[in-house]
């Protein structure tokens, strides 16, 4: 099928006129008769048994609603992978912002001074607040040795790499926690009634995973749960598995209570209790010829999942498998494992994973070009998966990718190699060094292994009385084009107008489980589907005899009206069929991985003030090769988005931690970068297609996260000739490294005048 | 939003005298707010002490500025961008116009008050140590009077001042005879924009017979309260500005602070960074007066 | 003289929103952006931070930007107040609208109102300006997912199409 009409072009977003004239509805904008408002008390301590709870004498109790673990009539937990997360504290808590109570009230005004009044009593246990703490066993919090989830890759034979080597390079990269930031806190409504049952209205990514869990919690059948999304103001992963918590905390409030309750976080509390980017620590040990090849290595990739087990295994095994990254690497041995410690659950945010392990292995390499005395871009070119060779679990890289074509365009793109001779000689005796550097990367699309296949992830299309084709997906629109994209496949793949197609609001009880908006599957795998569906509409109309095989656009308006005025509206499904050619073997963590990988170079031009030891990044080139561009203004957007939060993810985004609490959670204190922080970014598609995706588009929402953060600090290494190997770097290390470095230049100094 | 508007008070007399009338009934019984560009953070955060607000936003009274021939007094109850869009404030007070472009975005900067922003007193205001370095005085006012004195006698401690509970700010009184200093300002935050200050210097200098006449250092988020780095001035006085008295004045400044570990940075940044953005200053101001 | 009572009474507050006039019945320290949600049912301005950081509760206090979460209502007495629900009344999208549609200026649109309604200020000020001065101007409303570029070309094509606020 080709495209070109609408796929392929920059038509108007599906709700963009709501957006900008400010009529779209998000939850805080809703509101129900007789509605509460409900709030949640709080752990104050990281660990504990819970000795007392007092309930304050300045407050009426008597006009709260108050729910404990005891009133939940299903299980006591967050149901996803595992079922270890309690909804509510039942005797113990396990991290800062652990929910031990909920109340509501009719006046929102009323509810902090209320939560404040619950004065409750531990016993105070032993907590652990990082990953060598976790490690060292003095106290398990989970399991037997505080491990949630571990992986072993294993290619080739790389314990008989080491003699061969002519150079052994090793390192260690540690990345911070870092917040979604979506500028929407989580907020649900929830309402129960003996007859329709529970129903949620929300901020939220994955309506199927929310209704999982409130099924479980509640102890209704699944027909009588029921979830909507509302118009969700960002989400980027945040937004993935914590919603099912604040929708059974709004769901039990509205059970105990008969009446419908709001919820709805202030940014303190969204920042402080909700989920993170894991931290990470990485070890690299590689062995390389003096040419500048890896021969193999080892690598030690360890995240932090805070107190539950929650989605820690996924973002494991994203980053373990992406560890690689974008090189041939002959032999190799990578160790993984989340660990548990007593911070709020570390949860989903774009990249999972990938941009931990990605900026580790971007750091290395320029380690690696440092020993062996080659230029970073030389090493990388020698070391990019040519098209047949395979990637560290053995997925023979099939697409026709050139990747020293893309460096090479990233790197005139940036005009990488005169700026760096350049800044060169600039930089001698300025105190503003400029520097430039850059990263190559992949990102896999869908979810790993035979996670689609589990996932088993369904589509309709659906025939209206007006003629027009409704869209029938649980894909939440959050900002990245998913109303978007998914009309214009539709259209496309029928042969009518974009204005000829609508979409669902996704609404359990209405669409079919097309799998969580995660993973950056919508456009190639939720679209593909999609375009079948699509296509199952028109063939209905066709065998029908209501149209040709050849149609204009109001013609199949009219079929579709007079087919649906006689036999009523119609939907046609399309269900997930793996491709035969891409097999995983969860055992081993063996296989194809991906259907595909978007990949990419992207080039960071920064300055770094020595008088202030700020940085800025000057210029920022992103090329990324995507199989399909569906819509250029919106994909261009995601690269722009990602881009930006992957630059406050290295140089201005720090979590504050103080045991285990965050301390800086408002926007004063957690700093996001503003429109004078960043360039323009230029951003660059190629397109080789795809056979997996609709219209041959591959997954790019999660593509942007994964290379600014190392090219911005391979940057800054090239403007000061100093390794920075943990982030967020920010000027305050970046001061307290030079005047290390003059410590011991002098100290070296002066020891040799003796 | 933490606090509960029913308990709170807020009224609007409408004019400088009835508020004064009101302070004076009650002192320290009503907390003036301005633009709330302060006392609203505190009081969404549920964290405001006091209960009963009188609104002096927007007083006539308090939002004039008037240029005489050798002074000009900006009224306390004007804004950020007040300060900005004066022909005679950005001229002659260039560091006083410069601050107020950094401190909060725009919508704050509509709102914030210079006023407002002393008697908060934040040792990291941004604009406050513009004043130190003009020598500004305060007219503060009440039911008793009203009284004058130097803005740099102002601040006792970290957020104490000598505001009597019964008084306001009325103006802010700086002398015009700056044209001829060099001036240059300078903040170091988190980020570019919207940002709390880690450190912020507010300098002024000339040059005569080829030495330092009259330098002023005003510094701010390095002490309780914004600071004139006195000390360092007197060393730095009378001296030619070459290699050697840029790097005594890095040591000089950096030692005469007192700066803290806080969310928002260290001590030691800090302390290195004052003496940075101090050499950079005599640094442009050797360069400006080599060009002439 | 008021005695310190445990709970102060609302009071009558009027002003103009949009051209019209109204009167609410509200606490003297209600946040303006929370009558303007509640009270009148003008849900375009949002609520982010709370704090006066983000700009997502922007609106135009007698035709000045101002966080609307910082305003006590009181405050906005005999006031103007225009909200993004002003800018296309007449059912014709500004063409700032317009622009920021066409260059993918919103999103998830959460920041959208107050970021068009700050650019709005900026083309009232000054209708040409230019990219750096439109950079700075906004640097008080954050948006989490464009990185900037998108919204700085919607504004500088609603410029160029002559927008005014």
């Amino acid at each position: 099928m080709t495209a070109g009409r609408i796929v392929g072009t920059s038509v108007p977003r599906m709700e963009g006129r709501d957006k900008v004239t400010g009529k779209s509805r998000y939850v805080d904008d809703m509101e129900l008769p007789g509605m509460l408002y409900g709030a949640t008390v709080r752990s104050r301590v990281a660990r504990g048994r819970i000795k007392k709870i007092h309930f304050g004498g300045e407050i009426d109790w008597h006009e709260f609603v108050v729910v404990s673990a005891k009133d939940i009539p299903g299980k006591n937990c967050i149901a996803l992978i595992e079922d270890d997360q309690p909804c509510l504290a039942d005797g113990v808590v396990n991290h800062p912002e652990e929910a031990v109570l909920l109340i509501a009230h009719a006046n929102r005004h009323a509810l902090p001074k209320a939560v404040e009044a619950v004065a409750i009593e531990y016993q105070e246990l032993p907590a652990i607040f990082s990953i060598e703490e976790s490690e060292s066993a003095a106290e398990i919090i989970c399991g037997r040795d505080n491990i949630f989830k571990s992986y072993l890759i294993e290619k080739g034979q790389v314990d008989s790499v080491w003699e061969r080597a002519d150079f052994i390079v090793e390192g260690e990269y540690r990345t911070g926690a870092q917040e979604q930031l979506y500028i929407e806190n989580n907020g649900m409504i929830a309402e129960f009634d003996g007859q329709r049952g529970l129903t949620v209205w929300g901020s939220l990514q994955c309506p199927f995973y929310v209704h999982k869990a409130l099924v479980k919690l509640s102890g209704l059948d699944a027909e009588r749960v029921r979830v909507v999304q509302m118009e969700t103001g960002g989400a980027f992963g945040g937004k993935e598995e914590y919603p099912s918590m604040i929708a059974g905390h709004a769901a039990l409030l509205a059970m105990k209570s008969g009446k419908p309750v709001k919820m709805i976080y202030d940014r303190m509390e969204d920042m402080t209790a909700t989920t993170k980017r894991h931290p990470s620590r990485t070890r690299h040990r590689t062995a390389v010829t003096k040419e500048g090849k890896i021969l193999g290595g080892e690598i030690d990739f360890t995240i932090d999942g805070g107190a539950y087990a929650t989605l820690s295994s996924v973002v494991l095994s994203r980053g373990t498998i992406h560890a690689g990254g974008a090189y041939y690497w002959p032999n190799v041995r990578i160790r993984a494992k989340a660990v548990a410690t007593n911070a709020p659950p570390h949860g989903a945010f774009r990249g999972f994973g990938a941009p931990q392990s990605l900026f580790a292995l971007e750091r290395q390499m320029e380690r690696i070009a440092q020993v062996v005395g080659l230029a970073p871009e030389e090493v990388r070119r020698r070391n990019l998966l040519r098209a047949g060779q395979d990637t560290t679990t053995g997925q023979v890289v099939r697409e026709k990718i050139d990747l020293e074509k893309l460096l090479e365009r990233a790197l005139e793109l940036s005009e990488y190699r005169a700026k760096k001779a350049r800044f060169a000689r600039t930089n001698r005796g300025s105190k503003r060094k400029k520097g430039i550097g850059l990263a190559s990367f992949l990102h896999g699309a869908g979810f790993t292994g035979s996670g689609e296949r589990y996932l088993s992830s369904v589509v309709a299309a659906e025939a209206r009385g007006d003629g027009k084709v409704r869209v029938l997906v649980s894909s939440a629109e959050f900002g990245q084009g998913t109303n978007t994209i998914l009309c214009q496949v539709a259209a496309e793949a029928l042969g009518v107008r974009y204005e000829d197609v609508e979409i669902a609001q996704p609404d359990t009880q209405e669409v079919p489980n097309s799998g969580p908006t995660v993973a950056s599957r919508t456009a190639m795998i939720v679209g593909q589907l999609v375009t079948a569906a699509a296509q199952g509409v028109k063939r209905t109309l066709v065998r029908n005899g209501s149209l040709g095989e050849h149609y204009t656009a109001d013609e199949f308006r009219e079929a579709c009206r007079r087919y649906v005025a006689e036999h009523g509206v119609f939907r046609s499904l399309a269900r997930y069929e793996p491709p035969g050619n891409v097999v995983w073997d969860d055992k081993t963590y063996r296989g194809s991985a991906y259907a595909a990988f978007a990949w990419a170079v992207y080039v960071a031009e920064v300055t770094v003030d020595l008088t202030t030891y700020s940085v800025t990044v000057d210029d920022f080139v992103a090329v990324q090769e995507v199989g399909k561009v569906l819509h250029p203004v919106l994909a261009k957007g995601q690269i722009t988005g990602g881009v930006a939060q992957a630059i406050g993810f290295a140089l201005y985004e720090k979590v504050i931690w103080e045991k285990g609490r965050m301390q800086n959670g408002q926007m004063t204190n957690y700093i996001m970068p503003t429109s004078s922080d960043l360039p323009p970014i230029r951003v660059y598609f190629e397109e080789l297609g795809n056979e997996h995706g609709a219209f041959g588009a591959k997954g790019i929402g999660e593509l942007p996260m994964d290379g600014p953060a190392p090219a911005v600090v391979n940057a800054i290494e090239n403007a000061l000739g100093m390794p920075f190997d943990s982030i967020p770097l920010l000027p305050e290390d970046i001061f307290r490294a030079l005047a290390e470095h003059e410590n011991e230049v002098t100290a070296a100094g002066s020891s040799r005048g003796k | 939003m933490r606090a509960n508007p029913a308990e709170y008070e807020l009224v609007a007399p409408g004019t400088l005298s009835a508020v004064l009338t009101l302070l004076a009934e009650e002192p320290g019984g009503w907390l003036p707010i301005a633009g709330g560009t302060d006392v609203m953070v505190q009081y969404a955060a549920g964290k405001l002490a006091a209960r009963r607000l009188v609104s002096i936003w927007n007083l006539e009274e308090l939002r004039q500025i008037e240029v005489s021939g050798d002074e000009v007094r900006i009224g306390a109850g004007c804004t950020y961008t007040d300060l900005r869009e004066h022909a005679v404030v950005s001229r002659e007070f260039s560091l006083l116009a410069s601050t107020a472009r950094w401190t909060g975005g725009i919508a704050n900067q509509n709102r914030g008050t210079l006023g407002g922003n002393i008697v908060n007193a934040s040792p990291a205001a941004d604009s406050l140590p513009a004043l130190l370095a003009y020598d500004a005085d305060l007219l503060l006012v009440s039911a008793r009077g009203e009284r004058r004195l130097p803005y740099g006698t102002f601040h006792l401690d970290y957020r104490k001042t000598l505001l009597s509970p019964d008084e306001l700010i009325r103006a802010i009184c700086l002398k015009r005879r700056f044209s001829g200093y060099y001036a240059h300002a300078r903040k170091v935050g988190a980020r570019t924009a919207q940002a709390i200050s880690k450190v912020c210097l507010a300098a002024l200098g000339k040059i005569a017979s080829g030495v330092m006449a009259d330098v002023r250092l005003a510094v701010g988020s390095v002490a309780p309260v914004p600071l004139r780095l006195s000390a360092t001035e007197r060393r730095v006085n009378g001296k030619r500005i070459d290699g050697a008295l840029l790097k005594s004045a890095k040591e000089w400044a950096s030692t005469e602070i007192r700066p803290i570990d806080d969310i928002r940075s260290t001590a030691e940044y800090r302390a290195a960074v004052t003496g940075n953005l101090v050499a950079e200053f005599l640094e442009r101001l050797a360069e400006t007066e080599a060009a002439r | 003289m008021r005695d310190s009572e445990h709970q102060h009474g609302k009071r009558d507050i009027s002003f103009q929103v949009n051209g019209r006039s109204v009167t609410v019945h509200a606490h003297a320290m209600e946040r303006l952006l929370d009558v303007l949600r509640h009270e009148l049912g003008l849900t375009g301005t949002k609520e982010g931070c709370g704090e006066g950081e983000c700009g997502s509760c922007s609106v135009l206090l007698d035709g000045v930007l101002v966080n609307s979460c910082l305003v006590p209502v009181m405050q906005a007495q005999g006031s103007e107040v225009r909200t993004i629900e002003s800018l296309s009344a007449s059912g014709r999208l500004h063409a700032l609208q317009q622009a920021f549609l066409e260059c993918g200026g919103a999103q998830c649109g959460i920041c959208t109102p107050g970021m068009i309604l700050a650019a709005c200020q900026l083309l009232d000020k000054n209708p040409r300006p230019n990219i750096d001065e439109i950079r700075e101007w906004l640097s008080g409303n954050l948006c989490r997912c464009t990185g900037y570029t998108q919204i700085l070309e919607a504004v500088e094509e609603a410029a160029r199409r002559g927008a005014t606020g």
